[in-house]
C-alpha cells in the first residue's frame, strides 16, 4: 500500500480496478493549508489522462501488473517488438502505450515488460542506460565560464541536457526515471 | 593530447556541475538578501537573532517540525519574534532557516529561508503597503526592469499592485462560493487548483480576509469576525509571503492553538506542548503586524526560475 507522500513520477496504482502510472507530480501547499499531491494519470490500458489531488493521508493501492523479463527487438513504425527471455514468444507494444519509455529503448536491452491481464501494456526500464550522442555542439576545452548545460541528441532522437564537456560520439549515462544526464561512460 | 591539457581536462569532468551551474543565480541571490538588509537598516528596523532550537513550536494543523533531540527545529522565528515585540521592541526583522517536515517540491524544501519581520502600530493594509515597497527597492537596487519577465508571463511591479479578497477570488476563479468551498471541505484544493494560477499574473496580487479558521495567529476582522486580517502576496502565480494584523489577546489566541491541535489529533499527527511563556507575556504586546516572506521563493522569480533547486546551493538529494 502506497501512501501521498509516495507518489512520485512513474509510480503504478490500482484506481478503479485499473492500473495507472503517474505521469506529472506537483507537490502544493497554499498557505497554512495542506500538503496536497496534484498529479497527471495516465490509464496504462485506455491512454487517456486524468487530474487528481490527493491529501496527505490518502493511501493507495498498487497496480496488478504481471512482470516479465524480455528484451527489445526493434520497432517497426510506431509498433516496438520485444522477446521473452524465457519463452522467446514475441508481443508488441505500441508507441503510446510505451510513453517515455520510448525514448531510452535501444535493441536489445533487457526490460521489465508489463502485462495487465496477459496484455502488454508498457515496460519498466532499468534505471540507468547508456546511450551515444549523436549531435551536439562542440565545447571550446577549458572553457569553464560557459557552465550552462547545452542541448545533445542522443541515438533515440531523444534530446536532453548535457554537460558542455560532451562531445559528439560519446557515451552517456541517463537515469531513466527522470531523463536526465547523469555521468560520462569513460571509455 | 599532452599530460597538462590532460590533468586540466580531468579537473574540469570532476567538477560538480550542477553547482557550477548555480554560481550566477547563487552570486544574484546574495546580493537580493543584501539589499533586502539594507532596506530594513535604512527604515529603522533592528536586525534580531532568535534560537533556531526552541521546545514548543507553533501550533499549526498543518506544518510539521523536524524534531531534534528533546527539542524541535523552528518552523518559523514568529514566536520568538512576538515576544521582543511584547517586551518592547517596535521594528524588528529577520532573516534566517527554518524547517518543515515533508516539505518537498518545486516550490518547497525542507530547509529554506525566510525573512520576518514585525511592526507595532500598523495593521495588515499598511503592511501590505511596506511590502510592495521592499520588492520595488530591492528590485531597483539589483538594477531589475519595472516589468519582470516570469515563466514567459510579464509582471509589472509599479505600485499599487492587485488586490483581491479571498471571497471575490472563489466568486470570480471557482463556481463555489467561500462558505460553499468551507462547507464542502474544498478550499486547499480550489485554492491550488483554480486560483493561485491567477494570481500575480499582470502585477504581483494580494489576496486578503482569510477565513478566521485559517488564520491561527491573526486578528480577527471588527466587522466580520469569520475572517482574519491576513493576507498573501503571490507573483507569477507563486505565493510570496503571509502577513496579518496579529492577535494580541492572549485567552483568544490559546483557543486558537487548541483548534489547531484538535485537528491534528483528529489527523492522528503528534501534539506538542504549547508556548506557555508566549501566551503569557502576549498580553502586553501592542497592536502589530507582522508577515513572513519566502527568500527562496522570491530570488526564484526575480531570477525566473521554476524550481526552488535553482536557488540554493544544496539540495537534501545533493548531500
Amino acid at each position: 500500500m502506497y501512501t501521498a507522500s509516495d507518489l512520485r513520477k512513474g509510480l503504478k496504482i490500482t484506481i478503479d480496478n485499473e492500473p495507472y502510472i503517474v505521469v506529472s507530480f506537483e507537490f502544493s501547499k497554499p498557505g497554512k493549508g495542506q500538503s496536497l499531491y496534484r498529479t497527471k494519470l495516465k490509464n496504462m490500458i485506455t491512454g487517456l489522462t486524468i487530474d487528481r489531488t490527493y491529501r496527505e493521508g490518502d493511501t493507495f493501492e498498487p497496480a496488478s501488473l504481471e512482470e516479465r523479463p524480455m528484451q527489445f527487438l526493434y520497432k517497426e513504425g510506431n509498433q516496438y517488438y520485444f522477446m521473452d527471455n524465457q519463452t522467446f514468444e514475441q508481443v508488441v507494444i505500441t508507441e503510446d502505450s510505451l510513453g517515455e519509455a520510448k525514448n531510452f529503448l535501444i535493441e536489445n536491452l533487457n526490460v521489465k515488460v508489463l502485462l495487465f491481464k496477459d496484455k502488454a501494456i508498457g515496460v519498466e526500464l532499468p534505471n540507468f542506460v547508456n546511450l551515444r550522442v549523436i549531435k551536439t555542439e562542440p565545447w571550446v576545452k577549458g572553457d569553464t565560464s560557459k557552465a550552462d548545460f547545452k542541448p545533445a541528441t542522443v541515438e533515440t532522437g531523444y534530446v536532453l541536457k548535457v554537460p558542455p564537456f560532451i562531445e559528439e560520439g560519446e557515451l552517456i549515462t541517463i537515469d531513466t526515471r527522470t531523463g536526465e544526464y547523469s555521468t560520462r561512460v569513460k571509455g | 593530447m599532452n599530460i597538462q591539457q590532460g590533468l586540466r581536462d580531468r579537473r574540469v569532468l570532476n567538477k560538480n556541475w550542477s553547482l557550477v551551474k548555480r554560481h550566477n543565480a547563487l552570486s544574484q541571490r546574495a546580493s537580493i538578501i543584501q539589499n533586502i538588509r539594507k532596506f530594513f537598516i535604512k527604515r529603522g528596523y533592528l536586525e534580531v537573532e532568535t534560537p533556531y532550537l526552541i521546545p514548543s513550536p507553533s501550533p499549526e494543523a498543518h506544518i510539521n517540525p523536524v524534531v531534534c533531540g528533546y527539542w524541535f527545529l523552528h518552523t518559523s522565528p514568529e514566536i520568538c519574534m512576538k515576544r521582543l515585540l511584547a517586551a518592547g521592541y517596535e521594528k524588528i526583522f529577520q532573516i534566517c532557516r527554518c524547517w518543515r517536515e515533508g516539505e518537498r517540491g518545486n516550490k518547497h524544501i525542507p530547509e529554506f529561508t525566510i525573512l520576518e519581520w514585525y511592526r507595532s502600530n500598523i495593521d495588515y493594509k499598511e503592511l501590505m503597503k511596506e511590502t510592495e515597497e521592499l520588492i520595488l527597492e530591492v528590485s531597483e537596487s539589483m538594477g531589475f526592469k519595472e516589468k519582470i519577465k516570469y515563466q514567459g508571463k510579464e509582471i509589472d511591479l509599479s505600485i499599487p499592485w492587485e488586490m483581491i479578497s479571498v471571497n471575490e477570488a472563489f466568486d470570480r476563479f471557482t463556481n463555489l462560493t467561500l462558505k460553499e468551498t468551507l462547507e464542502m471541505d474544498v478550499f486547499d484544493e480550489l485554492m491550488v487548483e483554480r486560483i493561485e494560477p491567477n494570481l500575480g499574473i499582470k502585477k504581483p496580487t494580494f489576496i486578503y480576509d482569510y477565513p478566521i479558521e485559517r488564520s491561527s495567529f491573526a486578528k480577527a476582522k471588527a466587522e466580520d469576525p469569520s475572517l482574519a486580517e491576513r493576507f498573501e502576496l503571490y507573483m507569477g502565480g507563486v505565493e510570496i509571503a503571509n502577513g496579518f494584523s496579529e492577535l494580541i489577546d492572549p485567552d483568544e489566541q490559546r483557543k486558537r492553538f487548541e483548534i489547531e491541535n484538535n485537528i491534528r489529533k483528529r489527523l492522528s499527527k503528534p501534539v506538542y506542548p504549547l508556548p506557555e511563556k508566549f501566551l503569557n507575556e502576549l498580553g502586553q504586546m501592542p497592536p502589530s503586524a507582522g508577515i513572513a516572506l519566502g527568500i527562496d521563493r522570491l530570488v526564484m522569480v526575480f531570477l525566473d526560475k521554476d524550481s526552488i533547486d535553482d536557488v540554493v546551493s544544496f539540495t537534501p538529494e545533493d548531500l
